[in-house]
Parts: structure tokens; C-alpha cells; sequence
């Protein structure tokens, strides 16, 4: 098979994991080396797709032949989509040669599972040692691992990558059991826990100065959203988990996408974006915004609502708490109201040692002050007492139906 | 009115502007022009000598370090007024008793100089993304050479061109652009006034790679065309190969994505027996992770 052909085939199988990101790797650069490569910058996005996401990574499956039938996957071993695999080399030279004409900041390596798992971990880990070993190559590289592989694979994959991650998927084993059953959720976990342990052993190697030690600095997981019957709640509760316990850097939530040669266990359907982006935004406000999940989602109301922002959804079941003083509020205050951003918080609070904060300033931020007005008190705006009356409120904020199509 | 001529950049305006502040000339009396010529009032600059103004700049002007920062940057910005937007500021600062200018993020001239900044931030940003290098050849010790044609909107080439010197240290490289050209040969960087067009017209033979990379990893099911743009506008397009195939992909996604839902859904098949499968039945699995706290 053509080269080409198997680029189409292995990137079309690998386009349904959502991770892009290349920052956040050790900073290094290619001078007094022999090869190409540098990162630890923030990321690049070297070209965007119509779909308007990211491409950064050359992101591709060594091969899309797999031993496992998840349901919701385009490589399940009962699919009859085409397949292929690249030789190591290929994926070497193909990452080289991308990445010297600056198509790319590095490679996204994943597999199909074939033979077994130490079996696939071991080609992958050889690609990375090629690319670091042989070509002295200091791009961005992220590598997929998979939990049943030895812990000795893991450990190598953790020295030659700047991100390593494993996919949750679902984020239950009942669910798992239905929609991939060779998947376990503990094993996964644990993998996690072991791969924390390697990243956290190697930041205090580089501060006790060892500082030339090359090792990935954090992990991540995707999870897919829409395929089982996994509430909103479900999935931040679990995000929270990981997040606290196995220190993720990121989880991507992947609405499910209709792929060719579906299965009859999970039809396709059209991908719930909506609820894709709500559940970013949620998981925003977790990390970012000093919410907790119980707050964003209650146990009567477990999925987030589709027509609003999750932030501005909390403040309207919580309206007692407003409206807030700009001048005199708490940063953590200040962060819960309504289209205040981090940025402008911080930008308001350096402002406001100066002189009186007005709405002017507010405007002047760019800030959406029709969304912002009736949460805020300023020095020349109090909000008429009126638009904190019953459901005139909540409905002021519901898109007017002609909107609905921006989605 | 008084003529200052703010030269190239940020060196030769900060010498004009330290000279003016010397002789407290206010920034509504100073008219920042390249084109001496065309002014009504030709008055010429106060002498002032060379170290006594940089002697006066060390110790009275020194400036928040943040406002260097983003005055390197503004000054890039293509808008002409950028040079009197800064003196003006550096008027208020030094002589105007607001030192903390740049705190008052809503301040009229910070947010006009912030958006200059950042401007130049993004477009020096979407340059490390969007130049795209072709080979044009090799030495006989294997060390490759490549070339790329940019056409930014400020002058950014300078700033831009150590990122590509740090990450491409080991091939020469040279980036060509109207507003300016960068050349890494022999390991050293060099800079040189702009290039009307791109002198080299032919493609790259990796391109048809990275063309059916692009297109496969497009997922039909999820066309964004607002979000795309707002990152990648079509002022870039005409420069990145694989932007030609991004109209065919939008026309044809609904089809794609209706023939995946309208083809008939495939069974399971019966797992295979195959040792490596056999074993996980047998790798301790757990319940107790089910619960949810």
C-alpha cells in the first residue's frame, strides 16, 4: 500500500481523540544538538481543520488493526473499515519531514491492539526512542499507552514523551462493559496512578538539579460524551477524580461522532456538540473558578443546562448572592459573576486600587455588559430592583429562538 | 510643532523620544513623521547631546519595566500613529505623574497601545504557525536548505525569526517576506530589507502528504467554519497549501455525514479466541471503583 493511502487511512482512524495540546512540555531547542525540534513554549496550532479544531500534532495510529470491539470506535475488531499500518520508519520519516517544513510541532502516536499490549507498547516505544535516540529530535511528542502494557513499557514511554495519556472512555464500568468490553476501569486508573508516580519522581529529580533529565510532564484522558446514558454529573464527578487524584493536566470530552460502519450496539448519531461544550465550560469553572461540582450540577438536575452557560446557570438559581460590588468584592467573588473572565477579575481588581470602578470600564474591557449588568453594583450602576424579580430573570437570559442557529 | 522622525523601530524611537523629553517637549507639540517635507512647521529639533540624553535616560526616565515590554511590541504595529501613541505615554508616565498608567487597563491610550501589542503578539504567534517551508536543496554533507514566503501585516519579521532559529538550528532555512527576511546560513542569522514576491514559485513534494493528512483528519461530523476562521482568517490562506481543499470538505461533509447515518449499522462478531484476549479475563478487575463519591 502507498504511503498516502495509509496516512489517509491511519489519520482518519486517529481524528476521533480531541487532544491537540503541545505546551507545557520542558523547554528546550534544537541548538548544540544534531536533529530538529524545540518546545516548551505554549503551543502552536499549525493549521485548523473546517471542523475548527487544532491540528498541532501529527496525529496518527501506528495501526488501525485492533483486538478489542468497542462499540463506539471506527477500528473495532468488527468493523470492516480498510486497514493498514505504517512501518516504524515511516512514522519517523513522516514526523521529520513535517515537522521540517513547520507543518507540525511533533507527533500523537497511537495504535490499534494487536497481538498484546506490551507487543503494541513495544513498537510504540521504539518509534519515540528512534525519534529521540537516533534523530536527537526535541519536538513535542504525546504517546498513547495502555494499561494492561508492563509497567516497565509505561516507564519508558514516560522518558521519551513530553504527554502521555490513556482514554477513559466511559465513565463507568457498566457502561464500559456494554460499549468496550476488553476495557476495565480500574485497570486504568491504576495505570494512571502508576504514570502519576513517574511524573511526579521526575519534577522533584529536576528540582533536587537535575536539571538535563528528559521525562513528560503530565498526562491527560478523553472521555466520550453521549454514547451511554452517563449523566453530566457522572462525567465532572469523575473529571474531579482525576483531576485530584492522578494530577491530569487535561480531560478532553469528545462528543460522539457518527463514524462509517457503525455498530448495532450504538447507532450513530449526530454528535452532541452542546452538551460537548458545556461540560468544557464546567470543567473550566472547576479548575479555574473554585467551583465544585455539586454546585454546577445538583443532585435533582444532573446534566447541565443546554441553554446556558454553566456559570450563568448557577448564578440564576442563586440570586440572593447578587448583585456583587466591583469595588469591594473578593477575587473569589468577583470570578462567579456572570462574563467575568479571570482576566478582566484580575484586571478589575489592579484598576480598582486606583480609581472607582463605572461601567465605562467595564465597557472599555469588553466586556458583555448587558450579560454582566444585573450582577454587578458599580460606582454609577446599581441594577433596578425590578430585574431581580421572579422568572423575568431567567428568561432575560434564554436566547431568543432566532438565535438558536449560532449553535 | 515640532518634527521628530521616529526611524525604524524601537532603538531609533526610543533615542528621539528620550531626546524629547530632555527639553520637555509635550507630546501635543510633536508630530511624528518619516516625511519631513510635508510639514508646515519645520522647526528644527532642540540640539541635545548624545550622552547627555542617554545620561538623562538612565537616571530620570526610567520607565515600568512592562512599559518596554509593550512599547517593543506596539512599535511593530503597522498604524502610524503608534509612535505618538507611545511618546504620549511616556509623557504621562515620566512627566504627567501617572507612573501607574499602564495599571488603568481601561485607560483610551492602554487599550489602544495594548490592542497594538497585541496585534503583533498574535500575528508573530500565527508566523511560527503558518510558514510553511519548502526544500530547495541540499550540501553534499546532507545539511538541507528550505525557504518559505510570509506576508505579515507589521514588522515581525525580526521578532519572529529566533524561534525559528532555536527550533530549525540544524538545517539553513530562509523566510522571506514583503516587510522583511530572515536567513539562517552557517549557523548565523541574518536580516535583510523585504522581498516584493516570492522569488519560488514551485511547491514541496511533502505537500500531497500533508494535503491528505489534512483532509483525513477533518471530521465531517463537526463542521465549525466560524471557528476555523477565527483562528486561521483567509488572509493566511493563500500561502498555506492545504487551505485549497477546505471548500470541497465543507460542500461535501453533510453528504458524508448523512451516508454514515444512513448506512445499515454492522452486528458485533463473536470474539475471537486469541491468547492475549484470553488473558484479561483473568487480570483482577474491580467493583469498588464503580461507585461514584
Amino acid at each position: 500500500m502507498e504511503l498516502q493511502d495509509k496516512l489517509a487511512i491511519l489519520a482518519d482512524a486517529a481524528k476521533y481523540d480531541a487532544s491537540c495540546a503541545s505546551s507545557g512540555a520542558q523547554r528546550r531547542d534544537s541548538r548544540g544538538g544534531r536533529g530538529v525540534g524545540s518546545a516548551g513554549g505554549e503551543g502552536i496550532c499549525h493549521s485548523y481543520a473546517p471542523d475548527g479544531r487544532c491540528i498541532s500534532l501529527l496525529k496518527i495510529l501506528l495501526t488501525n488493526r485492533c483486538l478489542y470491539d468497542c462499540h463506539y470506535c471506527i477500528n473495532r475488531r468488527s468493523s470492516n473499515v480498510r486497514r493498514a499500518s505504517f512501518t516504524p520508519e515511516e512514522v519517523v520519516r513522516l514526523t521529520l519531514d513535517f515537522y521540517k517544513r513547520n507543518y507540525i510541532e511533533g507527533l500523537f502516536l497511537s495504535s490499534g491492539i494487536v497481538r498484546s499490549a506490551d507487543h503494541t507498547m513495544g513498537q510504540i516505544v521504539e518509534i519515540a526512542r528512534t525519534l529521540r535516540e537516533e534523530h536527537d529530535f526535541r519536538g513535542y511528542l504525546h504517546l498513547k499507552t495502555i494499561p494492561e502494557a508492563s509497567p516497565d513499557l509505561t516507564a519508558l514511554a514516560t522518558k521519551y514523551a513530553d504527554r502521555i495519556s490513556l482514554n477513559l472512555e466511559l465513565p463507568s464500568q457498566r457502561s464500559l462493559d456494554r460499549l468496550a468490553p476488553e476495557k476495565n476501569l480500574h485497570r486504568t486508573t491504576e495505570a494512571m496512578g502508576r504514570i502519576r508516580t513517574l511524573v511526579d519522581e521526575a519534577k522533584a529529580q529536576r528540582r533536587d538539579g537535575d536539571r538535563k533529565l528528559r521525562h513528560a510532564t503530565g498526562q491527560s484522558t478523553q472521555v466520550i460524551v453521549g454514547a451511554d446514558a452517563s449523566s453530566d454529573a457522572d462525567f465532572l464527578q469523575r473529571s474531579v477524580e482525576l483531576y485530584t487524584r492522578y494530577r491530569l493536566r487535561r480531560v478532553y470530552y469528545s462528543a460522539f461522532s457518527p463514524i462509517p460502519d457503525a455498530s448495532s450496539v450504538l447507532p450513530p448519531s449526530a454528535p452532541p456538540l452542546l452538551r460537548e461544550h458545556r461540560l468544557y465550560q464546567a470543567d473550566w469553572l472547576l479548575r479555574h473558578y473554585g467551583f465544585q461540582v455539586d454546585e454546577i450540577v445538583e443532585a435533582a438536575r444532573p446534566d447541565l443546562d443546554l441553554r446556558m452557560d454553566p456559570k450563568l446557570s448557577w448564578a440564576l438559581r442563586h440570586r440572593h448572592e447578587f448583585p456583587v460590588p466591583l469595588q469591594t468584592a473578593p477575587r473569589e467573588q468577583l470570578l462567579r459573576i456572570p462574563g467575568l473572565g479571570v482576566r478582566t477579575v484580575d484586571r478589575l481588581l489592579t484598576i480598582r486600587r486606583h480609581h472607582r470602578l463605572r461601567l465605562d470600564d467595564l465597557a472599555r474591557l469588553r466586556v458583555p455588559l448587558e450579560k454582566v449588568r444585573p450582577f454587578v453594583i458599580t460606582e454609577d450602576y446599581r441594577p433596578p430592583s425590578s430585574l431581580l424579580d421572579g422568572e423575568r430573570w431567567v428568561e432575560r437570559f434564554l436566547p431568543k429562538p432566532q438565535q438558536l442557529e449560532l449553535f | 510643532m515640532h518634527h521628530a522622525n521616529p526611524g525604524t523601530g524601537w532603538l531609533s524611537w526610543r533615542q528621539t523620544a528620550r531626546a524629547l523629553l530632555v527639553v520637555g517637549m509635550p507630546p501635543e507639540e510633536v508630530l511624528w513623521s518619516h516625511e519631513r517635507e510635508t510639514l508646515l512647521d519645520l522647526a528644527p529639533a532642540p540640539p541635545v547631546a548624545q550622552d547627555e540624553a542617554s545620561d538623562l535616560g538612565v537616571r530620570d526616565f526610567r520607565v515600568p519595566a512592562v512599559f518596554v515590554d509593550l512599547a517593543q511590541a506596539a512599535i511593530c504595529h503597522a498604524d502610524e500613529r503608534r509612535w505618538a501613541l507611545l511618546y504620549r505615554m511616556l509623557w504621562r508616565m515620566v512627566c504627567g505623574g501617572e507612573r501607574h498608567l499602564l495599571q488603568l487597563a481601561s485607560d483610551p491610550d492602554v487599550l489602544t497601545a495594548r490592542r497594538m501589542e497585541k496585534a503583533v503578539r498574535r500575528e508573530e504567534h500565527k508566523m511560527h504557525a503558518f510558514v510553511r517551508f519548502r526544500k530547495a536543496g541540499e550540501t553534499e554533507a546532507g545539511r538541507e536548505h528550505f525557504v518559505a514566503w510570509f506576508e505579515p501585516e507589521h514588522w515581525i519579521v525580526e521578532r519572529a525569526a529566533p524561534f525559528f532559529r532555536d527550533r530549525f538550528a540544524n538545517m539553513d532555512w530562509s523566510i522571506l517576506t514583503p516587510r522583511g527576511c530572515a536567513h539562517w546560513v552557517e549557523e548565523r542569522l541574518h536580516l535583510a530589507p523585504g522581498v516584493d514576491r516570492d522569488p519560488f514559485a514551485t511547491g514541496d513534494d511533502l505537500e500531497p502528504l500533508w494535503k491528505t493528512y489534512y483532509a483525513s483528519i477533518f471530521n465531517p461530523a463537526r463542521v465549525k467554519l466560524k471557528a476555523m476562521q477565527s483562528e486561521m482568517p483567509k488572509k493566511f490562506w493563500k500561502n498555506l497549501p492545504e487551505a485549497e481543499l477546505i471548500e470541497d470538505l465543507t460542500r461535501h461533509s453533510a453528504e458524508r455525514v448523512r451516508t454514515m447515518l444512513e448506512s445499515p449499522a454492522r452486528p458485533p462478531r463473536p470474539r475471537p479466541r486469541q491468547p492475549y484476549l484470553d488473558s484479561l479475563k483473568s487480570l483482577p478487575g474491580s467493583e469498588e471503583e464503580e461507585a461514584l463519591k
